[in-house]
């Protein structure tokens, strides 16, 4: 089977291979004096420029999960999987000025994480750890999807084995290369890759979206193709245009996710390791390259129906795993050296979100867990040994949870880890403008969303599966007589708020402490040359022009 | 240090205009713009006409893009500090 395959897995290896000594020569890409600090470890120096922190951060939103998940959830429901793209648009304009003030009073204050911040903000260590958790939970699931990513293209290249270990030894081998030089790079190392990642993927799909039309029969005959299978499936819900009843569905998943997009550790982390705040505005406005892109590779998913691809097999019997169509349309349609190459790039784009998880969610541990609760007095290079030694334990984890458990269940965390970081926006978002909230009332505001999210999530069913089938809620289910659907996270969030802002008032009025902000207002304008601003090492090689790798 | 600073440090050094930026400004309204009008369908939810083969639905929301970029590099231009380096 895999002997079909050769020339895509010896150019997939030669590529994967490349980026692996990419990684590891990273430690000493603009090197620090000292790299046993978290900022140098787990913040790249805090220095990164315009186009580095353009290919980190699109190389850490944009993951291979997304690139397979997407055209795979358009090819299955047609319009509705297009949310996408509003959702990457609307996101950008959403934070362009949050950001900035997480920036400076971040750079100030020397934080790392969000939870750093609300602990500071609201001088409550029990919300900070809440915070915390909450982010390492949603973001282990994420990393374990990468796997996934990488997963539907080794079984396109036949590269599956009878065993659980034969099956999985890739993934592992993979992994145990990935963690490796993560543990010595750091953010250093997904940075890097970032740009041999993002430069296949803008070289595969700009060829994919010119080519596979003319060779289709042009796109009107795509988009036909795609009405036709959703004219004949029996299920209400797919085409290529929203019906009545999703188009709530449809707003309130797009925008719910722009709101918990940049709440993720991961991206946080991103943005922190940039240089000022310039940086950060101006890649708000450069980003939505990627978006197109997004939006280019749903459209894969129609043309895998004019393409006529069927989809894998699944992990159990009887279903298939749509997750391998534009694997399969690669292999279909291009020829096996390009199809190489467009493997690669998904791949490689599943290393650098995978590194930048599981050092958010080590940075995480480290400053929030560890430091707060088990070595106060820890110093910072014990922090960044503590944080590299985390991030190896959550890639095995992610692992193990790929090789021991129903990839489905990675899914299923995944949908609820939305809907949970989702309830870290009052504190850490809000939070970022006013201290009107009490911190107590942040705290049952979380617990109330969490409770209700988890609940709504639970109850969503769909003909194959009982529970977890979804993130649409029907509104009948609240006694509205309409079968219109909204997005879990949304409704979670506002009961959240309005928790949150009810016990502000009764806790304000019985004068419960407040604790003290750690905050200025002057912090959340601080630039880069500010004198209170850390590091303030720089290095003099930086004013020129970006080094590009 | 995630503990809360005493307010004691650095009182030497009163920020100068170069290194703040406040981040007031009426133009910052504009950003309303590429939030709201990408999330009413209404205006994309429909087949034509089409560009390029393309329904309404998938052109229109492309092109959401550019207005989402055309307005945070207007907003970033307009609210540049002056004088800047």
């Amino acid at each position: 089977m895999w002997r079909d395959h050769l020339t895509e897995i010896i150019i997939f290896t030669l590529l994967f291979l490349l980026v692996s000594v990419m990684g590891f020569v990273a430690a000493r890409w603009r090197a620090p004096r000292d790299m046993a600090h978290l900022d140098e470890w787990g913040l790249g120096g805090r220095n990164f420029g315009g186009w580095i922190t353009w290919f980190l951060v699109g190389g850490d939103l944009y993951t291979a999960y997304t690139f397979v998940a997407v055209p795979a959830l358009v090819f299955g429901a047609g319009a509705m999987g297009f949310f996408a793209v509003p959702y990457t648009i609307v996101i950008y304009p959403l934070v362009f000025l949050v950001l900035c003030r997480l920036w400076s009073v971040s750079h100030r204050h020397g934080f790392v994480t969000p939870a750093d911040f609300v602990r500071s903000r609201f001088d409550s260590p029990v919300l900070a750890l809440l915070v915390a958790i909450t982010g390492i939970v949603a973001t282990m699931p994420y990393i374990a999807l990468q796997l996934v990513g990488i997963e539907a293209v080794l079984k396109a290249m036949g590269v599956t084995g009878e065993s659980t270990l034969a099956r999985h030894l890739p993934i592992i081998v993979a992994f145990a290369i990935l963690a490796a030089y993560t543990y010595q790079s750091g953010l250093r190392a997904p940075a890097l890759i970032a740009f041999v990642k993002d430069t296949l993927i803008y070289i595969v799909i700009l060829v994919a979206v010119l080519y596979l039309p003319y060779k289709l029969g042009g796109w009107g005959e795509i988009f036909g193709a795609a009405d036709a299978k959703f004219d004949a499936s029996p299920s209400p819900g797919d085409g290529i245009l929203l019906n009545a009843n999703n188009q709530l569905q449809y707003v309130t998943l797009a925008f719910g996710s722009a709101l918990a997009l940049f709440l993720y550790p991961h991206s946080i982390t991103g943005v922190l390791a940039s240089r000022n705040r310039d940086v950060i505005k101006r890649n708000m406005s450069a980003l939505p390259a990627y978006s197109l892109l997004l939006g280019l590779i749903a459209l894969l998913g129609y043309m895998a129906i004019a393409a006529d691809v069927k989809p894998l097999p699944g992990a159990s019997e009887g279903t298939v795993d749509n997750n391998t169509i534009v694997p399969l349309l690669f292999d279909q349609q291009f020829p096996s050296w390009f199809t190489g190459v467009a493997y690669a790039a998904i791949g490689i784009g599943a290393l650098v979100p995978a590194a930048i998880m599981s050092i958010a969610a080590a940075n995480l541990f480290t400053r929030n867990i560890y430091k707060e609760y088990l070595r106060r007095d820890a110093t910072p290079a014990q922090e960044a040994n503590v944080s590299k030694i985390t991030s190896l334990v959550v890639k095995i984890g992610a692992v193990a949870c790929i090789v021991f458990l129903d990839p489905q269940f990675s899914i299923d965390l995944q949908l609820i880890g939305g809907v949970i970081i989702l309830q870290t926006l009052p504190a850490v978002a809000l939070g970022l403008y006013t201290r009107w909230f009490h911190r107590g009332a942040l705290i049952a505001g979380w617990v109330a969303g969490m409770g209700l999210g988890m609940w709504m999530l639970y109850q969503i069913s769909s003909p194959t599966r009982k529970h977890f089938a979804g993130s649409a809620f029907p509104l009948e289910k609240f006694g509205f007589d309409t079968p219109k659907t909204i997005y879990v996270g949304i409704v979670a969030v506002l009961v959240n708020l309005l928790v949150a802002a009810i016990l502000t008032l009764i806790l304000r009025a019985v004068k419960v402490r407040e604790g003290v902000d750690g905050t200025t207002s002057d912090d959340y304008f601080a630039d880069e040359g500010d004198p209170r601003v850390t590091p303030g090492e720089r290095r003099d090689a930086d004013a020129a022009p970006e080094p590009v790798a | 240090m995630a503990a809360p600073e005493p307010a004691t440090p650095a009182p030497e050094t009163p920020l100068t205009g170069s290194s703040r930026a406040k981040d007031k400004s009426r133009w910052n309204w504009l950003l309303f713009i590429p939030i709201v009008v990408p999330l009413i369908p209404a205006l994309f939810n429909a087949d034509g006409p089409r560009l390029f083969g393309f329904p309404r639905f998938y052109w229109l929301q492309l092109a959401y893009i550019v207005l989402g970029v055309t307005t945070t590099t207007v907003v970033y231009q307009l609210t540049k500090k002056r004088g800047d380096r």
